[in-house]
């Protein structure tokens, strides 16, 4: 039996998957939200530094904010209804998917990347917070947009299952969500306000001194201490790992720091301030120092680079990041009061 | 970043791209596709890299009868013995039984069969081992 929908689903790649899987959703039902917009709205940037919380026994770096807020926050700042559901049995999760794409409504899914089959095999790595489309199935195949790919593509059932059912941390519990009801008119003006104000307040009024700039200058801080603390193999996978979360695939670059100023550029014509042109232009900046700490850093993990200084180096970037961060977010916040 | 700027160090991605957010010549920002970036390939690999000495660790060990070759597999799918109970449905001791000699010897058909469900294994692959580690990456270490 196959399932497909009526209207062929409108595939848009993408930087960062849940960014993207939120547009690509909105511009189904008729809503022109870019991605950029879509993170922007659903204040998808970040930073935190938890030296405590440990993935593959090395510190939690993240620049995004937690899995699921943005599409969450997104569809309700907008006025729309979302539902979501997790499960327990996979036979359940698998009837109630086709059941929702039966009546014509494609369906966001979380899942792990490990396991998804058109993934290419050098990014498979146990990572719990990936997020996709499924607009239809045809017989043992389901019908997948995944915003990261340039082209929609297929999943056999099967593997499908076990990436929705994959084990670990932020397990998605077959966890799927879809839009039920939209309205009229979407209030843009006012999501982009409170889009803006959540990671404006978070960025620089955070009351834990390892979220937002504080956060990064902790990092600035922990940084340079790292060849001594860890020994130079360590310290150098530590390096590593701190490119990997603010470059690797899904953020656009510099740590989503460009998606954002690319947001701000459209939020300045939505609201009518021009003052937010200045603020994209400036977000541009940071997100370049941003590649350029990870452009010295990579040298100093190919031995290019002598280690001694060199993280020192590294935290003066990193803290011209914060202060600059730290400016720009007090800007946004005054603008969108 | 500018948008000729966006670089294209092909590594990791196969035929696919990623993208990148950029700017054109006024200012506006534009999505162009990227084959990757040398920084955050040099990150990955070396995640591989890491994978790699682990396994290959995990070879001499199982070869001096310390591990039993689920251990191998275990680490190949980059699990340890949590996630990897939680992926057959047994309790993490039972699996950690298993990693040793004694317990893999023991062990009962339809936990065999489990795994190798799991790990994608012909029946009786999981007492297969590769003389090197098998990885979908070259990982280059010049040093």
């Amino acid at each position: 039996m196959s399932i497909a929908l009526n209207s062929k689903f409108d595939h848009h790649q993408s930087a960062h998957c849940e960014s993207g899987v939120t547009s690509n959703l909105l511009r189904h039902y008729g809503y022109e939200v870019s991605e950029a917009l879509a993170f922007g709205i659903g204040s998808g940037l970040f930073f935190g530094y938890f030296p405590f919380i440990r993935v593959n026994k090395l510190p939690l770096i993240t620049f995004r904010s937690g899995p699921g807020g943005i599409f969450k926050k997104c569809s309700k700042r907008l006025g729309l209804k979302v539902e979501s559901r997790t499960f327990r049995d996979q036979g359940q999760a698998r009837a109630e998917l086709d059941r929702v794409l039966e009546q014509q409504i494609p369906v966001g899914l979380q899942t792990g990347v490990f396991w998804l089959p058109y993934f290419p095999p050098a990014l498979r790595f146990h990572f719990n917070a990936h997020n996709l489309v499924v607009f239809g199935r045809d017989g043992d195949d389901y019908l997948v947009s995944d915003p990261l790919f340039e082209i929609t593509v297929r999943c056999a059932a099967s593997e499908l299952e076990r990436a929705r059912f994959a084990a670990g941390a932020l397990a998605p519990k077959g966890r799927m969500y879809w839009i039920s009801a939209t309205p009229e008119q979407l209030d843009l003006q006012g999501a982009v306000r409170k889009g803006i104000r959540e990671v404006g307040t978070r960025m620089v009024k955070a009351p834990v001194p390892i979220i937002g700039v504080s956060g990064i200058r902790l990092l600035a801080r922990q940084i340079e201490r790292w060849p001594e603390k860890l020994g130079s193999k360590r310290a150098i996978q530590y390096l590593g790992h701190t490119i990997r979360m603010q470059e690797e695939i899904g953020t656009g670059g510099g740590g989503f720091r460009f998606i954002y100023a690319a947001f701000l550029q459209e939020a300045a014509s939505i609201l009518g301030v021009d003052e937010l042109e200045g603020c994209a232009a400036e977000m541009t900046r940071i997100g370049d120092r941003w590649r350029q700490f990870a452009l010295e850093a990579g040298r100093i993990c190919k031995g290019r680079k002598a280690l001694e200084g060199s993280f020192h180096e590294l935290g003066d970037i990193l803290r011209d990041c914060a202060g600059r961060e730290e400016q720009l977010f007090r800007n946004l916040l005054l603008l969108v009061k | 970043m500018k948008e000729q700027d966006v670089p294209q160090d092909a590594a990791l991605f196969e035929q696919w791209s990623e993208i990148f957010y950029a700017t054109d010549e006024e200012g506006n920002y534009v999505l162009v596709p990227s084959r990757g970036w040398d920084p955050a390939n040099l990150a990955n690999i070396q995640a591989w890299d890491v994978i790699r000495e682990e396994l290959e660790q995990a070879l001499d060990e199982i070869r001096a009868g310390r591990f039993s070759p689920l251990y191998y597999h275990m680490l190949r799918f980059q699990m340890n013995a949590g996630l990897l109970a939680g992926y057959v449905g047994l309790s993490r001791w039972r699996v950690k039984r298993h990693l040793r000699p004694t317990g893999y010897a023991k062990m009962k058909q339809d936990a065999r069969e489990n795994y190798c469900r799991l790990f994608k294994l012909p029946e009786g692959g999981l007492d297969l081992l590769p003389e090197r580690p098998q990885l979908p990456v070259a990982t280059d270490h010049q040093e």
